[in-house]
């Protein structure tokens, strides 16, 4: 295990460490502050919430909301609630995440171990990829999934995704991999290990923490997607987000604030789940292990 | 360049033949942003009656903006050739689309059902492009209403207020004793939906049609226009500080909960009051706002049938029926708060407030007091529309006087042309 | 023999070009639907577009049009404000909580969670919090003012100058996690080796972080840089649901700009030539920034 290499080697004293901990617990307070709102609130019935007191604790608990935003509320036509939505989601959000991060995993790897004449600037294209406005390849877009025959459909919204997030993913990687020494990758290679061991034998078990900050930038982005979610999915291929849209911006209706927020705080739950699985790989050292093994 | 000169070749071959290929043959693909429980239910009613007739319902709803979500996801749909069925559209929006030549023509339907003599002229200047029924429009909001609190109203010993001056001395009271005069947010077409009700009453039906429908510059930039922007400052002393970006509803309970006297907003306010369990006539009132008495801005919903063919599909042709039927008008409407774009449909299943409708608009329809609404986008296009947010909302947040807003104004909607 | 040699040779050309045919998808991709799009946005620019592409050539049009909008001006001026700020606080307090966070926290695990979850929600409804929590009528002025202290104000939702400081308040609350965690990645990658070796040479902690620690997360910060300066000029969900763009037009940004002639306003082409102003822009600081970044390093 890492752990040995992950013993501290800046040592802190009682004193300061009572200060790390008092401003780590400060902030907490701040990020954990609007989550507040949104629990108190989607525990409470309507009414509580339109007599005001909205940051006050309920005074009648229910989870009524909770249970309409899964199972009953309406969506559409149909009251179907946010279930139906999550498979479409999940659909889309797996395949694309994994594809993009492993793409950029190689990419990152070529951009800094096997470098070639020209890769600064293959870099740079790809970079600068990130900054387009989506707004505005919205309609080239759609041509474009139309002729290759993905309108409307899975496939697309996965391609979709791909073709924003490889940007993002080489990033990440490549500035990852600048770090690790390129010292062990010429010894293999003069060991005669080829491209592809090199890339798994060496690179991919020190890549932890940066696959987890990559794989949760994914996943976060295109699950909470809703511009290319509404625009190229069909009537039975919109992802959770158009759904949960449909929940919350009812233009002319009563709005039920407490089903809203109970309804954002599911849609959120996959993407916490991993943010606390993908954290576990976050663990110091395993760089080291590499350099010793 | 060669690239983008094919793409442009192909977005503009995908805009003018439209073959949707989503939904089956027999089935109907409906884009709405209809998703709120009551209109949803409302809408479930023509989904049951055309899956009586074996034809199936695909649901895609978009919700957000007032639809305009909606409208870009058909935008990028039509351009990869997989447009739905019907969609759901608001005024201006229609006539663009037609010009695209990218909607059906009902007019067979039309005439077999007799359209042309039951829905009002100033509809069907929207549902119909060049002489051709493209749009089966569902209900009428009309825009310039007054909900009151009646208890505080009858406290504080206040008659309904039919003129401007007896508006402002109402609100002046009201204020004295403490309350919130005005219960209002703001959010541009809030805005802008006073300022429709407050230019309809100064300047009279025949000034709102000039500035706001012909867009003619000398009314845009007149004295009368002055005037409006004045009252709106009026009316924004009466507003409490707290108004900026307030949601609609939540302006609405003020109302409801005693601490606001008047709201001027459309009829589908009364869906909140009805929710918090308030009866109209005894817990609040609704009246036209000072000075429009006569008059009655309106918007309306239709649904819009994308072309597939030559003619309209057989489906196509019952879900235009189904709409225009007069027991769906009257069960959408009871529940949506708006009336039925039908003047025939009797009014039995409808409150205090929707009878009250229903008449207003037969009568402004007859005598040429009914106008579209600018803040709801059925007085001009959308690019003229939002130019002039621009400036009611900047004027009302007090960016500048009424003088510079008049000015800024008459150059906006010129920029916007 | 000739047949291994040639076999040899091939094998040979197929290890050189490797790398280049694993970069190859990810390089045409990008430049069809980057760069074509680009291109066709750029050509939109100068048509007569409104609620769909349309070719009638106009000119310079568009921009002289966009130039003379006050929204616009406006935009601008916000997206310098709030990208500045956004920026260097998200990265200073990105640094500083992933530092604290290395020192071998008990719960890292838990407080690595609680600084990452605001990513997970969508503005969607979070708007609708945040909106509530800075309302002075019932959000934090209300709530210290019940607690006894009257004359406590925070009403900079409500007022022109001030509301578009709360965009940054909560566009920090929710990236600030990730860029930690990018900062923390990039800790827990550098060699405790140099450390042990700089700490036996009598360094302080101080001097720790500031001569070897911080100058090795130069990468991360690139990454950081890159990740916020996009997500600064894309923020619109954001600006959506906190103020609409309001009061009056007070917080209107370059995206919600755009988004609104685009696809609200049917002017598809003043939409374009934002765009282009907005791509123009970003690459005159981006580009020299990302080539002197990539030079350095060799």
């Amino acid at each position: 295990m890492a752990s040995n290499a992950s013993s501290q080697v800046v040592r802190t004293g009682a004193g300061s460490r009572f200060v790390i901990y008092t401003l780590l617990a400060i902030f907490c307070l701040y990020y954990l502050l609007p989550l507040y709102v949104m629990v108190v609130n989607s525990l409470k019935p309507l009414s509580e919430i339109q007599a005001g007191g909205m940051m006050s604790l309920p005074s009648e608990w229910t989870i009524a909301p909770w249970a309409s935003a899964w199972s009953t509320a309406q969506i559409g036509v149909a009251a179907t609630g946010l279930k139906p939505y999550f498979l479409n989601s999940i659909l889309m959000v797996v395949p694309a995440v994994a594809i993009s991060t492993v793409l950029g995993a190689l990419n990152g790897y070529v951009l800094t171990k096997w470098r070639f004449r020209g890769d600064t600037i293959v870099f740079g294209l790809l970079l600068f990829g990130c900054f387009i406005p989506f707004q505005m390849v919205l309609i080239p877009m759609a041509r474009m999934l139309g002729l290759m025959g993905l309108a409307g459909t899975v496939p697309g919204l996965v391609f979709v995704h791909l073709v924003y997030g490889i940007g993002f993913s080489t990033l990440y990687f490549r500035n990852y991999y600048q770090q690790f020494p390129t010292e062990l990758v010429r010894a293999a290679m003069i060991d005669g290990a080829g491209f592809f061991t090199i890339f798994r034998r060496i690179m991919l078990p020190s890549s932890g923490p940066i696959a987890v900050v990559c794989i949760i930038w994914q996943f976060t982005n295109i699950w909470n997607d809703f511009l290319f979610g509404a625009s190229f999915s069909d009537f039975d291929s919109q992802p959770m987000t158009v759904a949960l849209n449909n929940l919350v911006q009812s233009s002319t209706g009563v709005k039920e604030y407490n089903v809203h927020f109970a309804g954002a705080i599911m849609a959120a739950l996959p993407t916490l789940l991993v943010y606390v699985v993908a954290g576990r790989y976050f663990v110091r050292g395993l760089m080291a292990g590499s350099v010793k093994g | 360049m060669k690239f983008s000169r094919k793409l442009a070749a192909a977005t503009c071959l995908a805009a003018m033949t439209i073959s949707a290929t989503a939904a089956r043959a027999g089935d109907v693909e409906v884009l709405h942003w209809w998703t709120s429980g009551g209109e949803a239910a409302a809408l479930n009613v023509l989904k049951k009656d055309l899956e009586g007739q074996g034809i199936g319902w695909q649901d895609m709803p978009v919700a957000g903006g007032g639809g305009t979500q909606a409208m870009t996801v058909l935008r990028a749909r039509v351009t990869a050739g997989n447009a739905p069925t019907a969609v759901q559209m608001l005024g201006f929006d229609i006539t663009d689309w037609a010009k695209q030549g990218a909607l059906a023509n009902l007019n067979d339907v039309a005439a077999e059902e007799g359209w042309d003599g039951v829905v009002p002229e100033a509809l069907q200047k929207f549902s119909k492009y060049e002489g051709q029924w493209v749009a089966a429009p569902v209900n009428v909001h009309s825009t310039n209403w007054v909900w009151a609190n009646k208890g505080i109203l009858d406290d504080l010993g206040i008659a309904q207020p039919t003129t401007w001056d007896e508006l402002v001395a109402a609100m002046q009271k009201v204020k004295d004793s403490g309350k919130v005069a005005v219960a209002h947010g703001g959010q541009a077409w809030q805005d802008a939906t006073i300022f429709d009700a407050v230019v309809m009453a100064t300047g009279g039906p025949d000034f709102y049609k000039s500035a706001f429908i012909d867009l003619d510059t000398e009314a845009l930039g007149s004295d009368t226009m002055k005037e409006a922007f004045d009252r709106m400052t009026v009316i924004r002393s009466f507003v409490d500080d707290n108004f900026s970006g307030r949601d609609w509803n939540l302006a609405s309970a003020m109302v409801i909960n005693d601490e606001a006297a008047f709201q001027f907003m459309g009829d589908w306010a009364k869906g909140e009051f009805l929710n918090a369990g308030k009866t109209p006539g005894e817990d609040f009132l609704c009246f036209r706002f000072p000075g429009t008495q006569e008059q009655v801005t309106f918007n309306s919903d239709q649904f819009a049938l994308f072309k597939q063919g030559d003619k309209p599909s057989a489906e196509q042709a019952a879900l235009a029926k189904a709409i225009m039927s007069p027991s769906f008008q009257s069960a959408f409407n009871v529940v949506k708060g708006s009336v039925p774009a039908r003047v025939d449909v009797p009014d039995t299943d409808f409150d205090a407030c929707g009878k009250q409708g229903m008449k207003d608009l037969a009568a402004a329809s007859s005598s040429g007091n009914l106008f579209g609404s600018m803040a709801h986008g059925h007085a001009n296009p959308a690019s003229v529309k939002n130019a002039m947010y621009d400036v009611i909302t900047a004027h009302f947040n007090g960016e500048y006087d009424s003088e510079t807003a008049v000015s800024e104004l008459v150059s906006a909607v010129e920029l916007a042309q | 023999m000739s047949s291994n040699v040639t076999s040899r040779r091939a094998d040979d050309w197929l290890r050189d070009a490797l790398p280049k045919i694993v970069l190859s998808p990810s390089l045409a991709i990008v430049l069809v639907f980057v760069y074509g799009f680009i291109l066709f946005t750029f050509y939109l620019s100068f048509t007569d577009s409104r609620i769909l592409p349309s070719y009638g050539l106009v000119g310079w049009e568009n921009y002289w049009k966009l130039f003379s909008l006050r929204a616009w001006g406006i935009a601008i001026d916000n997206v310098l404000i709030f990208g500045s700020l956004y920026i260097i606080i998200c990265c200073a307090l990105g640094l500083a909580l992933a530092i604290l966070l290395d020192q071998k926290i008990r719960a890292e695990g838990f407080i690595r969670t609680v600084y990452l979850y605001p990513m997970a929600l969508s503005f969607i409804v979070t708007g609708t919090a945040w909106k509530w929590f800075l309302d002075p009528g019932i959000g934090l002025q209300a709530v210290v003012q019940s607690w006894g202290w009257e004359s406590f104000t925070f009403e900079w939702i409500k007022d022109r100058e001030m509301a578009i400081y709360t965009i940054v308040i909560a566009a920090v609350w929710q990236t600030s996690g990730f860029v930690m965690a990018m900062f923390l990645a990039g800790l827990r990658g550098i060699d405790n080796e140099v450390l042990k070796a700089a700490q036996i040479d009598g360094a302080s902690n101080w001097a720790l972080y500031r001569r070897i620690v911080i100058p090795q997360l130069r990468p991360a910060f690139m990454s950081a840089f890159v990740v916020l300066a996009h997500m600064a000029i894309k923020s619109y969900d954001l600006v959506i649901a906190l103020t609409g763009g309001g009061p009056g037009t007070a917080t209107e940004l370059p995206a919600t700009f755009m988004y609104s002639y685009t696809f609200t306003r049917n002017q598809m082409g003043i939409g374009a030539a934002s765009a282009t102003i907005m791509l123009m822009s970003i690459a005159a600081i981006m580009v020299p920034y990302i080539w002197s970044e990539l030079r350095e390093k060799k």
